[in-house]
């Protein structure tokens, strides 16, 4: 009777007002995830707006730096709007058009979500509200505006702990409000089904790519891929083609904040419990009475506490390993990335990085890693800078 | 086999709710106790959670509030179980799944037949998911009541054939809160319901004034109200018992009149 189950997790747990929109939803997903003029446009879309497929591109300085095993980065940050996050987006919005709805809504943590939204309903004639943490507009002043610029209309969500958890309470309750004419484009491989599945299949282009550039590079399967995971969306477009290709690791890494043994941090894997929140049964940051924790991490976008079922259930029958990278570890990616291939990766993304650096060296020099870079850093100049203790006037 | 069959029968229901803990443990108790004497039919008590995503900003800041005063699952239990050798007023729990789910459904229900709890209002729990709780509901013979919305539609026949007690009718789009007119066809809604059987549909979100409980009973079994009552918590605070007194007394009357 449930549907949208991953193992034990997933599945519906929503109020009823919601109920007939995602069943609605569902079925139009169903029915045009099949229907050859929808691919038709969503591919022609994905090739000549979003600029896809994306580069698949060997680092040849980080490789030998290293010393360990070849490096390929799945370039996300050139795709339009500067992350992985539109791929899904248009797919969305394409479906919530074909709906016909004329208005969609998103929440945002970094801002990437938010702008791939503004972006693909300015360019299919929708409007656009978007729901972003209070704390994050301040961190991503930059990202408020570029929305705003793209028509979209940002509502500073102030309630709880003013991040991406709150920013998601609240675009439910706006759905909640408004299902007629509105759809809610979520960001990620969470909520209830049929997100979770029809998120990853979105972003499951990612994973498809990099098999078939890596074969055309190398005539092999990479032996890591590596991705960063808040919600999960970016390592879930990675994963997914290789799951049935077990001697592929896949590797999710999740902000350890201040240290997965600190009360600051995000690492839903290493500290989280089985729960039932966003309309999902996953795992969550979570006290004994399933009151869900205030998370933190130096990342917007990884800051939340739960986790896509999909993940979890990878995790259950030990598929996926998730690993925790603190603060430090991905600021020191940043940058080394940054010096050592002149690419600067989205804050998250640099959690990948991170453990990367760790991982090639321990491997031998004719394996293959994959890394993620779900995002390009441009955003996150101002906040490293700070962390750094410059002081910026932009 | 509980209170929740007597709530309606022979008359419309008032049915008010406040957070457990909200200003603290000790004022919810005079408040459960002062409702129950001003006329409340049946009292629901909301397990505050840090992020109650059917709640309007009324009832999330009074969660906040509760849980800033350290209320937890357990210290309510304590309190219910007080307030239930005081009074046989009918008394149902509102939270959300994830209290439960943590707690253990098992031995939450378990602690809800011991303290006296008649039934469970789950809002992110719908009738597909509903089989997450409800076998420990009937194991421990706690109500488990389900909610149509004005979006249900085609739905409501599925849900009004299973409901147990009495359904709850999610009467505005949103959240919960107050709101000066209710656009919805609140009595089509309900006639849905009797066409499959007739159970009693008690009405909540968006009703505050005497008035517009009066109107909802020309064809609803009862009213609730929760943000109204909270809103009195919220200005009162520790001096809310008296207010809220009244407050329900008046409700109760404008729909026995």
């Amino acid at each position: 009777m449930t549907k949208g189950r991953f193992g034990i997790h997933g599945g519906q747990f929503i109020p009823e007002t919601l109920m007939n929109a995602v069943i609605e939803l569902e079925k139009a997903y169903e029915f045009y995830s099949k229907d050859a003029a929808f691919n038709q446009e969503l591919d022609s879309l994905l090739k000549n707006y979003a600029g896809r497929p994306s580069l698949l591109y060997y680092a040849e300085k980080m490789t030998r730096d290293l010393g360990g095993a070849r490096i390929y980065l799945k370039r996300e940050d050139l795709n339009h709007t500067g992350s992985h996050k539109i791929n899904n987006v248009l797919g969305q919005v394409l479906l919530a058009k074909r709906m016909g709805k004329t208005r969609v809504i998103a929440e945002t943590g970094a801002g990437q979500h938010g702008v791939a939204t503004a972006t693909a309903a300015a360019l299919m004639g929708m409007s656009c509200d978007i729901y972003m943490g209070h704390e994050d507009t301040q961190r991503q002043a930059l990202n408020v505006y570029r929305m705003e610029l793209l028509g979209a209309k940002v509502h500073p969500v102030t309630s709880g702990t003013q991040t991406l958890k709150d920013a998601v309470n609240e675009t439910l309750r706006e759905w909640t409000s408004r299902i007629e004419d509105t759809h809610y484009v979520l960001g990620s491989v969470m909520g209830p089904h049929p997100f979770p599945t029809m998120v990853r299949d979105f972003q499951r282009v990612i994973g498809k790519e990099v098999k078939s550039q890596l074969l055309e590079a190398e005539g092999r399967l990479p032996d890591a891929l590596i991705a960063c995971v808040g919600g999960g969306s970016n390592a879930m477009g990675l994963f997914y083609d290789f799951i049935q290709d077990e001697s592929v690791a896949l590797i999710g890494c999740e902000a350890a904040g201040l240290g997965v043994d600190t009360a600051q941090n995000a690492a839903t894997m290493a500290n989280g419990t089985l729960g039932i929140f966003h309309g999902m049964k996953s795992y969550f940051c979570q006290d004994e009475y399933g009151q869900i924790a205030p998370v933190y991490s130096i990342s917007a976008g990884l800051d939340y506490p739960g986790i896509g079922p999909e993940h979890a259930n990878l995790h259950d029958i030990g598929r996926a390993s998730y690993v925790p990278v603190t603060d430090d570890e991905a600021v020191a990616a940043f940058e080394y990335l940054s010096r050592t291939e002149g690419i600067i990766p989205a804050i998250e993304s640099a959690h990948a990085v991170a453990y990367a650096q760790k991982l090639a060296p321990t491997m031998r020099k004719d394996q293959l890693i994959v890394i993620n870079l779900s995002g390009r850093g441009d955003k996150d100049v101002a906040a490293i800078a700070r962390y750094r203790g410059v002081d910026l006037h932009e | 086999m509980s209170r929740i069959s007597d709530v309606f029968k022979n008359k419309k229901a008032f049915i008010p709710f406040v957070t457990a803990g909200d200003p603290n443990l000790a004022v919810t108790e005079q408040l459960v106790l002062a409702m129950a004497e001003a006329g409340a039919d049946l009292i629901e008590l909301g397990i505050p959670f840090s992020d109650p995503v059917a709640e309007g900003i009324v009832i999330q800041k009074a969660d906040e509030r509760a849980l800033a005063a350290g209320t937890t699952t357990d210290k309510i239990f304590e309190m219910v179980c007080r307030i239930r050798s005081k009074t046989e007023v009918p008394l149902a729990f509102m939270t959300y799944a994830n209290p439960i789910f943590v707690y253990g459904a098992d031995r939450f229900l378990s602690r809800c037949r011991q303290c006296g709890i008649d039934a469970l209002i789950v809002p992110d729990l719908p009738y597909e998911e509903k089989g997450e709780i409800l076998p420990y509901c009937e194991k421990y013979q706690v109500t488990l009541i389900s909610l149509i919305a004005p979006t249900s539609k085609e739905r409501i026949g599925m849900i009004a054939k299973e409901a147990q007690g009495f359904i709850y009718c999610v009467s505005s789009m949103g959240v919960t809160g107050v709101r000066s007119e209710i656009a919805t066809d609140v009595r089509q809604m309900i006639d849905l319901v009797k066409a499959v059987r007739d159970i009693p549909c008690a009405v909540g979100f968006g009703i505050s004034t005497p008035e517009q409980a009066k109107k909802m009973t020309q064809f609803a079994d009862g009213v609730i109200v929760g943000s109204a009552i909270v809103k009195l918590v919220e200005q009162f605070g520790e001096k809310s018992v008296g207010p809220v007194r009244d407050y329900v007394f008046e409700m109760k009357r404008a729909i026995t009149l």
